[in-house]
């Protein structure tokens, strides 16, 4: 894929230029995204290591933290696999209306989080015109969050799909493979980093969310209260420093599920040039 | 033959409980009192300072993050810097930050006893609970979309075109607005659509720095939560239809577009 | 696709110059008369609504206009203390308002007045559905099994503090001890099955048809019947006297202070009166008819507030921090 013979040496305001580019870049993340964030672990460890430590241990923020890594988990599985299939379908199978089902995917990124928290509530609460009724308990939560991680994974394995070589899948059924088969020994090798990228992305974002959450679930302390509305409550509660201390507790464990999921995507397209 | 069915039916199924017939009731309601009202809902002055606001953070928002973008994808994947991984996860950390912890962030260097919120009110700039606040807020929840699109496409294409225009003598700037850009641009494009509707739907850390003034800092999002709050549900629902119809228009165009083009 | 970008970079330029036309269009409005800010609460929306609109037509308010921005009390109070620009500020409770107070922007003296500072009143009143089919009538009928209370987030909502207040002063008035007026507390608790971080959204809960009865403000529950929610309310025998805090910021023009004058006068206790609020103004309460409950008590019968914020809700030694971690427990 890149150039294999030793190039032109490159003049020096190619130098120049890429230093320009990645200056603009590092500044503007430092801007928007790194100040801000270093403002808040700043602030979470303003009464010291042991307040720190004590606010993350609370009984309650434990519980909040547990609820959430584990609610995120299930709606992560769930949307691995109801992600590759709608995917899978959007690619290679054809329908009336495909393209309009297509640009729905998009909806969830753009209806405000409230307004997804209502219509499920509406839909699925205490006046369900179909007569199912989770609010306010934790399959409440997973409904919400399925909602809005829907995109995540179907739109980072569509383009790989786009783009897989068919020939290779076609080989295989000429040799006799089942469908399944082929599915699992060609084709999914080459979705899975997809598939990967899309969960955590999804699973970062189950973390975080709190729009959704905390109209339909009942923010129960220690049964429904995921981290979000946790750390919400105690910045009401005038305890920034814990709010912050919690925040950083997630931000953190965001960016180890990211890094974790870059690592293992760059292993598992090593092979790739 | 009925594996496909099977498939089809599944993810047909799935999209419509938990996305289409939501949606559709969402769409349902906001017409339930008639077209009439409807159209009286999104045309009070509220609502139409709402929309003018949005879409200006947006024009604000999206630009700024697609240059970003564009840029930062080019360093990750062609400059290969050490610590690119690790540049490439801060860029994806606003999709996972939760808005509260945006908004008290922001606060934490914005407000009144923020880093540099103090001297910035003292000498009349005010940044937090006003555009400023806002416009910060949205371009870091909608930060990572372009990059995240055009980084597997850069990935994708390859530098061999790019390392040949340089040897035939090309500056930067032309190997990157003749051989580059073309390349990549529909991954910009749709990362541009992505952001513009991330911008579009933002709620949760624009409410915190907003201040919720009036008919001055509020958004549309924000106008959807006050008309829920005022028990004026068809307000709500009028305004959350016009916001979704934004976000499925530019993803319309641009697949307009892309038709057009041929790809 | 060059023809693209210069189509839109002229459009975004377009707008933007729009834009700036029209912020500066709004300081210009400002230049004629004086532009006030008023943060307050989210409920008395459209009173105050109705009477930043009336007091331009006083001579005291000749000229004026206001920004105004609505929402939970404590987020408000917050949202002053980090730097919203504000001129009159008012809250559900008064710790939003002695926030204020402590970070330098309201002056101690705001309280100095005949009403203490305040501008309306409230009780703490049970809603309830459509003819009250579970015959919820006292603070016992909540624990009886079966009842499903709505109640927000003590730590997150205003109103919820004063349920809580309500709840344990009523015990007290019916003759328990301390201890057992805090254990009633944790069978109460044991009872919500929802907590909304604010009372608002409590409201909406109960509406949507969730939970038996909701502790709520007297006022909202009239503000929601008026909207046409299928609800009705039982103000039980034993209530608190909410009381809603006001006041101008230090640096506040002096038609601020005027609009606080205002808003005190018969003419503006009225508007509150029709929209359900108690006026503080005692020549008008019997003008309104509001059910006055037996033993009513006001916060100061149960400590007052500093002494309730530490007992009860220190998040970490405070009673219902401790009763958030029983209830818990017992849920796991």
């Amino acid at each position: 894929m890149s150039s294999v013979a030793q190039p032109v040496p490159r003049p020096l305001r190619r130098r120049r230029d890429a230093t320009l580019s990645l200056g603009v870049t590092t500044g503007y993340l430092s801007l928007i995204v790194l100040i801000p964030l270093a403002a808040l672990v700043l602030r979470s460890t303003e009464g010291g290591a042991q307040a720190f430590w004590d606010a993350v241990t609370e009984p309650q923020a434990v519980a909040a933290l547990k609820i959430t890594f584990l609610i995120s988990l299930i709606v992560v599985l769930i949307n691995a696999v109801a992600g590759t299939v709608i995917a899978w379908v959007l690619v290679r199978d054809s329908f009336r209306g495909k393209s309009i089902v297509n640009a729905l995917i998009d909806l969830p990124f753009a209806l405000p989080t409230i307004v997804a928290g209502l219509t499920l509530l509406a839909l699925y609460g205490p006046k369900s015109p179909v007569g199912v009724n989770v609010a306010y308990t934790t399959s409440a939560l997973v409904l919400a969050l399925l909602f809005v991680t829907l995109p995540f994974v179907v739109r980072t394995v569509q383009p790989v799909l786009l783009e897989l070589d068919r020939d290779m899948e076609e080989a295989a059924q000429s040799l006799g493979a089942t469908p399944l088969q082929t599915f699992r020994r060609v084709v999914f090798p080459n979705l899975f980093p997809a598939i990967l990228s899309g969960t955590a992305l999804g699973f970062a974002r189950s973390l975080g969310e709190f729009g959704s959450v905390v109209l339909i679930s009942g923010n129960q302390p220690f049964k429904t209260e995921v981290a979000s509305v946790y750390i919400f409550g105690q910045i009401e509660s005038d305890n920034v420093t814990g709010a912050a201390a919690v925040s950083v507790v997630l931000l953190v464990a965001s960016l180890a599920v990211l890094l974790a999921i870059g690592g293992v995507r760059r292993w598992a397209t090593r092979h790739d040039s | 033959m009925t594996a496909r069915y099977l498939l089809r039916f599944t993810a047909l199924g799935y999209l419509a409980a938990l996305l289409v017939v939501p949606v559709g009731l969402v769409v349902q309601r906001a017409f339930a009192d008639g077209p009439g009202d409807f159209f009286k809902a999104i045309t009070t002055p509220e609502a139409m300072h709402a929309l003018w606001l949005t879409i200006l953070i947006a024009l604000i928002a999206v630009p700024a993050n697609t240059v970003f973008g564009v840029l930062c994808a080019l360093a990750i994947v062609r400059r290969r810097f050490r610590g690119h991984g690790l540049v490439n996860s801060i860029v994806d950390l606003p999709l996972a930050l939760s808005p509260i912890v945006v908004g008290l962030a922001l606060v934490l260097v914005y407000g009144r006893n923020g880093w540099w919120g103090s001297w910035l009110i003292d000498n009349g700039f005010q940044v937090i609970f006003a555009l400023p606040g806002m416009v910060l807020a949205t371009i870091f929840v909608s930060l990572p979309f372009v990059v995240r699109e055009v980084v597997p496409v850069l990935r994708e294409i390859g530098d061999e075109q790019e390392e040949a225009s340089a040897t035939l003598g090309a500056s930067s700037w032309q190997t990157f607005w003749r051989v580059t850009l073309p390349a990549i641009r529909w991954g910009v494009a749709y990362g541009v659509v992505l952001t513009t509707a991330r911008a579009l739907g933002e709620f949760g850390a624009v409410s915190v720095v907003s201040g919720r003034i009036a008919g001055r800092t509020e958004t549309m999002t924000l106008h959807v939560e006050e008309r829920f709050q005022s028990f004026d549900l068809t307000g709500a629902y009028a305004s959350s239809v016009l916001l979704a119809l934004l976000a499925v228009a530019t993803l319309l165009a641009m697949t307009l577009l892309r038709r057009e083009d041929g790809t | 696709m060059r023809s693209l970008i210069l189509a839109l970079a002229a459009v975004a330029v377009a707008v933007l110059a729009a834009a700036c036309g029209g912020t500066s269009e709004n300081s210009a409005e400002a230049g004629d008369g004086t532009k006030l800010t008023l943060v307050a609460y989210s409920t008395p929306r459209e009173v105050y609504a109705q009477l930043t609109k009336d007091f331009a037509k006083t001579d005291a308010g000749k000229g004026v206009s206001f920004d105004e921005s609505y929402g939970s009390s404590g987020e408000q109070s917050r949202a002053v203390e980090s730097g919203l620009p504000a001129d009159v500020v008012g809250f559900s409770l008064e710790p939003d308002m002695k926030r204020l107070v402590e970070a330098g922007l309201v002056d101690a003296s705001w309280a100095d007045d005949e009403h203490n500072g305040m501008v309306t009143n409230s009780v703490v009143v049970f809603a309830v559905r459509k003819n009250n089919p579970k015959r919820i009538e006292t603070w016992d009928d909540l624990v009886k099994d079966g009842v499903e209370v709505i109640e927000p987030n003590p730590f997150t909502s205003g109103g919820a503090r004063w349920n809580v207040m309500a709840a344990y002063g009523a015990q007290l008035k019916q003759g328990k001890t301390h201890e057992q007026a805090v254990a009633y507390l944790g069978e109460l608790f044991k009872h919500v099955s929802v907590q909304d971080k604010s009372a608002r959204e409590s409201l909406q809960t109960f509406s949507g048809g969730k939970g038996d009865v909701l502790l709520a403000y007297e006022n909202e529950a009239i503000l929601a019947k008026k909207k046409g929610e299928d609800i009705d309310y039982v103000v039980p025998q034993q209530t608190i006297l909410i009381e809603n805090p006001v006041a101008v910021t230090k640096d506040a023009p002096e038609q601020a202070t005027a609009f606080l004058d205002y808003i005190r006068s018969p003419e503006a206790q009225r508007v509150f009166g029709k929209a359900g609020y108690r006026p503080v103004n005692e020549s008008l309460a019997a003008e309104f008819q509001f059910p006055v409950p037996q033993q009513l008590f006001t916060i100061k019968d149960v400590g007052g507030w500093d002494e309730v914020q530490k007992k009860f809700f220190d998040r970490e030694d405070g009673i219902m921090a401790g009763i958030q971690k029983e209830v818990g427990a017992a849920l796991e």
